[in-house]
């Protein structure tokens, strides 16, 4: 039993307050450990990744050298191998959704977050372009292909009527094409745009608009000024997000691109992409064709890593003292 | 009702100077939020070139008065206003009247800092640009800082963040902001509340330079800060009898007469810090 002495030493005033247990410690050392190693697995696994696609690719890589970008044919049968047209495909593709995409994602996220609809429409509007995102990509290359080509043939062929003697117009569109595919990739970015945006432009403290609406700015001179460049950082890195994800969409771009090896401006033309490419080649690959679609591989990794790169680059080079998403 | 007839004895000429012009004549019947009755019954005139302070406890009603002057609270969702503004000969609740307009013509200090993520430069020159002022922006933003006392301490960093100033120095760039484009009246809303006390005191100071060629009204929770820059003085209180938290004005008057010798009980004891 305890004498009153050890008593008061253990409770004094009745307080409750102990230090952690020596399980509470263990527990704590536990998890940051298993914390830490699960941050390292990705590194790890990226690095994995990267060697073994790296040395499957080595002796192709040998073998076609740099002109494996710069070339145009691309013919197992005289094993000549070139991806130019596939980088410029994906590359232009991407563009092209991006800039769709990027423009209708953050013409969205500023329409549902600044206070322009009840908020009960505005939910079900959210959650609606959120949606776009569970659609698979199969589905949108369905929808594609019989949906969306028929639907915009007779708008691209009059725009090869009557401007066709501009590049992009220089072809007529009789099926898949470059056009339709990046259609097509600007709605499957566009939630992710918008999403991203959309959190940007929330995290702006509500005293910055009011310090735009009390100086007498109207609601779009209180956008366009004060609340897009505040949150230019967020509505960036949303935008370079959105063309990580085009430049490696696959399904939907295999279905409505017309994998064909063109190197053109034209819009209405087939084209192709690398991630196409992959998709479309693998099956019948062999021994010297796997390392040269490895070395694809390699490169359209290459491609958006630098773009993720560089995006993050960017961003914290402009970051700037208690502004941006902050 | 007793502020009223003290109301009319305030706006009498003070004894030496010309006669005072009411710059604008507030008269509040009722302030709604939803259903919800927030002011009744207060009539302000504000007096031009002199500071005018609203004071009262929490939940009085003297920020969305301050906030209802320039139209402010046509921002928030159900409010809704009865009553006359008179401002330049205008009813400032008239439907004909932009609450854009109004708030172009009466700047806004508020209670947080809050300076755009831009240049401090662009800071001030936002409302010049908004005004579509063609003339000389570098010598209106070195004016504003310089009133808002101010440029000194930032002339060389003008590109600098506006963010990246202390929170004092954030306050005197919105002071700079609002007054960059000359409105004729400055609104306050506890500019001080969230500044240390050297802030503060420079921040006072400069609300009774300004006060040469602006009006101000400032709503302060710090009766010391009302006595130290206010000319004139206006008390609210919270009326909880009728079931609700309606504020109200109680009485108004010069601050010195107001804190000597308070007409009302109620002003008496709140001053005295007898309030419950």
């Amino acid at each position: 039993m305890a004498s009153p002495e050890t008593d008061r030493k253990a409770g004094a005033g009745g307080s409750i307050c102990r230090p952690p247990t020596a399980a509470d410690r263990l527990a704590d050392r536990v998890f940051r450990g298993l914390t830490c190693a699960f941050a390292w697995l990705t590194l790890l696994l990226i690095g994995y990744i990267v060697w073994r696609i790296g040395g499957t690719a080595l002796p192709a890589m040998k073998r076609l050298g740099i002109g494996f970008l710069t070339g145009t044919t691309w013919d197992p049968n005289q094993q000549k191998y070139g991806i130019l047209p596939e980088i410029w495909g994906t590359l232009y593709s991407s563009l092209l959704a991006l800039s769709i995409g990027g423009f209708f994602g953050v013409a969205i996220a500023i329409f549902l977050s600044e206070d322009f609809l009840p908020d009960r429409i505005r939910v079900v509007l959210k959650a609606t372009v959120e949606l776009l995102a569970a659609i698979p990509s199969v589905v949108y290359g369905l929808w594609g292909i019989y949906i969306l080509i028929p639907m915009i043939r007779p708008l691209a062929n009059w725009l090869h009527v009557h401007l066709g003697w501009l590049p992009f117009f220089s072809t007529s569109l009789t099926g898949p094409g470059m056009f339709p595919a990046a259609l097509v990739l600007s709605i499957m970015i566009l939630p992710t745009v918008a999403a991203i945006s959309q959190d940007a432009l929330g995290a702006i403290p509500a005293r910055t608009r009011e310090a735009a609406f009390g100086l007498g700015a109207t609601r779009w001179e209180t956008i366009l000024r004060v609340l897009l460049p505040t949150a230019s950082r967020g509505i960036f890195s949303a935008l370079v997000l959105g063309f990580g994800r085009a430049l490696g969409e696959t399904m939907a771009l295999a279905m409505l691109i017309g994998n064909s090896n063109r190197l053109t401006l034209s819009l209405f033309s087939p084209a192709d992409t690398l991630a196409a490419l992959l998709a479309l080649n693998f099956p019948e690959a062999s021994n010297l064709e796997v390392g040269v679609l490895m070395y694809a591989a390699v490169i359209l990794l290459t491609i958006t890593l630098l773009v993720n790169i560089a995006g993050e680059m960017i961003i914290s080079f402009s970051a700037r003292p208690g502004g941006g998403r902050s | 009702m007793t502020s009223s007839t003290r109301n009319n004895q305030a706006a009498l000429p003070a004894s030496d100077a010309a006669p005072d012009e009411v710059v604008i004549d507030c008269r509040v019947e009722k302030i709604f939020y939803g259903n919800f009755l927030a002011v009744r019954d207060s009539h302000l005139p504000i007096l031009k070139n002199r500071i005018t302070g609203f004071i009262g406890p929490s939940g009085c009603g003297k920020s969305t008065v301050l906030k209802s002057i320039n139209r402010m609270n046509d921002l928030v969702r159900n409010f809704r206003f009865y009553g006359h503004i008179h401002f330049e000969g205008q009813d400032l609740y008239d439907k004909k009247v932009d609450p854009v307009t109004v708030r172009r013509h009466i700047g806004m200090v508020f209670q947080q800092p809050n300076p755009f993520s831009m240049s401090i430069y662009e800071n001030v020159a936002f409302g010049l640009r908004l005004n579509r002022y063609r003339g000389d922006y570098d010598a209106r933003v070195e004016e504003a800082l310089r009133r808002a006392a101010l440029w000194d301490e930032v002339k060389d960093k003008l590109r600098n963040n506006g963010m990246s100033l202390s929170g004092g120095q954030q306050q005197r760039l919105c002071i700079a902001r609002a007054i960059a484009t000359r409105p004729p009246v400055l609104l306050m809303d506890e500019p001080c509340s969230a500044l240390d006390p050297i802030a503060t005191r420079q921040v006072e100071e400069l609300m009774v330079e300004l006060k040469k060629d602006y009006t101000l009204v400032i709503v302060t929770h710090n009766m010391q800060q009302a006595q130290r820059v206010a000319d004139r003085t206006a008390f609210f209180s919270v009326d909880i009898t009728r079931g609700g938290r309606t504020g109200y004005l109680v009485e108004m008057g010069e601050t010195t007469e107001l804190f000597a010798n308070p007409g009302e009980e109620l002003t008496r004891e709140y001053l005295s810090g007898q309030f419950s």
